[in-house]
């Protein structure tokens, strides 16, 4: 008898979860409004650029309602309320899905023609290069790729950066002399730095950058500045968190790193003895990017193009070069960030960077030289 | 509730010829499994070989000779080494460290034992993502360690650090069975052996151990597939496995198939290890205690190993839990003496509680069936579908998370992306430590008790409802409770497959940390590391109360 009691209580206590579950996904999923009527005015405001498009005149004629999902492997601190200040300004309702940037990539190849994202916002044109080659992406309106630099767009058309970051070497401040900084990634192979260094070979942004030096410098010398570094000791760290974190406790004296990072901790610990180093003019001064592309398989893309728009829009460029988590490259031509170089200071090389078969070539070489295993 | 279980089943055995010896003749023919069992274990096993299946299906796009060049490649067995040294020490230390603790915490007279039975399991809620962190924070050159007491510690990178890292999160699957496992025994069988002249070390090899084999090796089996599918511990500490090497298919070549690959050699060392196991530890079921506990046994006195016992407990403790507890906290301090805001995350406590909640209590449902036939029947059949379900958990999450992806959106459209989907990822995840839990408190019951219950006239479903159902109450709290903590900390599956923009306190944590915001990850982590405590406390205090 008493166990007929307990199970009833089990059963009580999972049918009133389950109702918590219904009740939760109800609130969770707000009945879509129309919107839409907004539309009109909101394109003139956040795209200036829209007139001067020619081929996307049908498109912007098309009622772009909504509600959009974007897949993120931008972090919600830096984003979110980029998309929150979207609907607000267009009326375009957006859902978001944040993960790590190649696990979405991969999820939307996956979902195939049914997947629900309509917009991909990934860290790395590696994965936005991926999901083009897999025919996932739809080439993007000549509108908006005309507001951005080259060397920050897909070559076919199908993704566009909206922000760069660029490859530096963070340095401690207490140990290491400004003046025996080197003036090319390619001098850390000198015994002077041996048992100093710190890189992250399985980072995406450090293999995008060997990438660069086998297309720019060639095989042999790729191979031998890799040789080189491992026989000088280089220390292998998780990420480029891990690599300025190893920094700053000293772990390491400098490290092979993207200009962002340092930011961070200087937000959360003011005498965090840490500092950039850029490398103008050398390979090793690459410009990443983090960009968007629309899927193929959307029935939004309307909706979802005016939120490529207004990721490159004058207002959230220069917010994304000030504000204190990001403080990244603007992409759009003519805006610049106070805190940092501008572009031409950097003169970063030009390199392809969605070129796959040349990722796989990098992760090979990797592995050969014994840096990843 | 299960305060009353044991009364129960003393009803039950009390009503039993109480022979001196009980022949182990018949034990294993509990005729006839009911169908309302081998149904729903057929329909959850075949549900758990879908990320196998998945894995196929992408391997194929892979023309042979490539998949013969990958699996033979010298990188590939590398791998497959490394993946084994690490699983396999790691389970041994496991074993060396959570058997004794067990019965520390539960059988000898510790000082605070109570205390210690519940706080030494709690590194299991360290998700290993945040306690390798918090390691490296502590004990790297320059770190916390050499900042505050001027010593340098051994490095925390490597073999070491990784096998370090993973016995101390992951120790305790092993002591958790191996704790049910003690309570589950007759002490009337210690006592013979002390009263037939031996003394208390050798009744502990020859009496309680063999006892205790079968729990200790399914929390073994549990400690070792997870290392096979960790990737938090051995990217931090820089020790390449198996899934590490998959991890950067994906992220660096964006390229499915050779990770598919590798994700199914992976599958075949799972095999092999499971069938190890299945030799090493041929479990007695029934051999041992008919009754079940009957009484509480009494506390063995430690005397002088006392004070050395609670040093052992309370250095685990300082390791496992104080380290990176207070690297946290410390993260906290110095982000708000930075003037960082802080948002209390309650939100995603609620929806992890929730997730979680409902990951346990599904596991243990589609653990139930799995686990009665498998200890009840000596069917081949009932093996191989308790097997199958280790399928999920010995791969990586995002394997798990992509197949599910895969077959969800394909043949499960209307549940895509739901809360429905990821209870049941979380299943598919971690069903066997549900049903390895139920398993081992069904095992140390004999079967007789069923076998009396059917000779009194109850049918089968009634017996099934009536007697075996409240003998694996002890087993399902168990597991419950183990899947329930590490549903809460996972990752991949929660970030792919959960309703949009339902986070959680993991996928805030990961997160955070991800992007170096370690205050901001610093509440989400704690809250976790609570939220996570509360079944291993509740489970300790019911049983007290049982006593």
């Amino acid at each position: 008898m008493r166990e007929i009691i307990t199970r009833g209580r089990i059963a009580a206590a999972i049918a009133a979860l389950s109702l918590l579950a219904v009740a939760c996904g109800a609130e969770e999923d707000p009945a879509t409004e129309p919107d839409a009527a907004v539309d009109d005015t909101v394109a003139e405001d956040t795209d200036p650029a829209d007139d001067v498009g020619e081929e996307d005149t049908g498109e912007a004629e098309v009622t772009a309602d909504g509600p959009i999902t974007v897949y993120s492997g931008r972090n919600e601190d830096f984003v979110g309320f980029i998309f929150d200040d979207f609907e607000t300004a267009t009326g375009i309702e957006v859902e978001v899905r944040y993960g790590d940037t190649a696990e979405l990539a991969a999820t939307i190849v996956e979902e195939g023609d049914a997947s629900p994202a309509d917009v991909y916002f990934g860290q790395d044109a590696g994965a936005l290069g991926a999901l083009q080659d897999l025919g996932r992406l739809t080439a993007l309106p000549q509108d908006i790729l005309d507001t951005v630099e080259p060397t920050f767009r897909s070559r076919e058309g199908q993704w566009t950066g909206t922000t760069g970051r660029v490859r530096v070497l963070a340095y401690n401040t207490d140990l290491v002399e400004p003046a025996e900084l080197p003036d090319s990634i390619l001098d850390l192979t000198d015994p002077q730095w041996e048992g100093r260094v710190g890189w992250a070979p399985t980072n995406g942004s450090f293999q995008a950058f060997v990438t660069a030096l086998r297309v720019s410098e060639g095989e042999q010398v790729a191979r031998e500045w890799l040789e080189g570094m491992i026989a000088n000791g280089a220390a292998e760290f998780q990420n480029n968190t891990a690599i300025v974190e190893g920094i700053g406790r000293g772990e390491v004296e400098i490290g092979i790193t993207n200009h962002y990072y340092l930011f961070r901790f200087q937000a959360e610990d003011p005498d965090f003895p840490v500092a950039n180093h850029f490398l103008p003019g050398d390979i090793g001064g690459l410009v990443n990017i983090a960009g968007v592309g629309v899927l193929a398989s959307s029935d939004q893309q309307p909706a979802a193009f005016e939120l490529v728009r207004y990721l490159l829009s004058e207002d959230v460029q220069v917010f994304f070069g000030r504000n204190a988590d990001t403080v990244e490259f603007p992409v759009v031509a003519g805006v610049d960030s106070p805190e940092l170089p501008t572009l031409e200071e950097i003169d970063p090389p030009d390199v392809d960077l969605s070129n796959l078969e040349d990722l796989q070539g990098t992760l090979q070489l990797l592995q050969e030289v014994g840096a990843v295993s | 509730m299960s305060s009353e279980a044991p009364s129960t089943s003393d009803q039950l055995t009390r009503q039993l010829p109480d022979g001196p010896a009980r022949p182990r003749v018949g034990s294993r023919r509990v005729a006839g499994v009911h169908p309302a069992i081998w149904v729903p274990s057929l329909v959850v096993a075949t549900a758990m070989l879908l990320p196998a299946i998945y894995l196929v299906v992408a391997t194929a796009d892979l023309p042979l000779a490539r998949i013969v060049e990958i699996a033979t490649d010298g990188q590939t067995l590398r791998l497959a080494g490394r993946t084994l040294l690490l699983g396999t020490s790691v389970t041994l230390a496991c074993l060396v460290l959570g058997v004794p603790l067990a019965w520390l915490t539960v059988r000898s007279d510790l000082p605070a034992r109570r205390f210690f039975a519940i706080a030494t399991g709690l590194p299991l809620v360290i998700p290993t993502f945040v306690g390798a962190f918090a390691l490296v924070a502590a004990f790297a050159r320059g770190g916390l360690i050499e900042e505050w007491f001027g010593l340098v510690p051994p490095s925390p990178y490597g073999f070491w650090g990784a096998f370090a890292a993973l016995t101390l999160f992951s120790f305790p699957y092993v002591l958790i069975t191996v704790q049910s496992g003690l309570r589950g025994i007759d002490p009337s069988l210690e006592e013979a052996s002390r009263l037939l002249g031996n003394g208390p070390v050798r009744t502990f090899f020859k009496v309680t151990l063999p006892q205790l084999r079968a729990s200790a090796a399914a929390g073994g089996l549990l400690v070792m597939l997870y290392v096979f599918s960790d990737f938090g511990a051995v990217s931090i500490l820089r020790y390449s496995t198996f899934t590490r090497g998959l991890f950067l298919q994906y992220r660096s070549a964006f390229d499915r198939s050779p990770a598919a690959l590798l994700g199914l050699l992976l599958v075949g060392l799972t095999v092999a290890v499971i069938v190890f196991e299945a030799r090493v530890a041929r479990d007695r079921g029934g051999q041992f205690g008919a009754r079940g506990p009957t009484r509480p046994a009494p506390a063995v006195p430690l005397r002088a190993w006392r004070w050395p016992a609670v040093g052992l407990c309370v250095l685990v403790l300082l390791v496992g839990l104080v380290t990176p507890v207070t690297v946290i906290v410390f993260w906290l301090v110095r982000g708000v003496a930075a003037g960082e805001q802080l948002n209390v995350a309650l939100g995603p406590a609620w929806r992890s509680i929730l997730s979680a909640g409902l990951g346990a209590l599904a596991a243990v449902a589609a653990a139930l069936p799995i686990a009665i036939w498998s200890s009840r029947s000596s069917s081949r059949v009932a093996r191989l579908v308790e097997r199958a379900a280790f399928t999920g958990y010995a791969l990586p999450g995002i394997v798990v998370a992509l197949a599910l992806v895969f077959f969800g959106i394909r043949l499960a459209t209307p549940l895509y992306q739901t809360l429905a989907m990821l209870v049941f990822a979380y299943v598919v995840l971690f069903l066997p430590q549900a049903v390895g839990a139920i398993r081992t408190s069904l095992i140390q019951v004999n079967p007789n008790v069923e076998a009396a219950a059917r000779v009194l006239g109850s049918d089968r479903l009634a017996t099934l409802r009536r007697v075996t159902l409240p003998l694996a109450r002890r087993g399902a709290l168990a597991g419950g409770a183990l899947v329930f903590l590490t549903a809460l900390k996972e990752l991949p599956a929660t970030l792919l497959l959960a309703p949009t923009g339902f986070d959680t306190l993991s996928t805030r944590v990961w997160s955070a940390t991800e992007e170096a915001f370690y205050t901001r990850a610093s509440v989400p982590a704690l809250l976790l590391i609570l939220l996570g405590s509360v079944p291993l406390a509740v489970a300790m205090i019911r049983e007290r109360r049982e006593r």
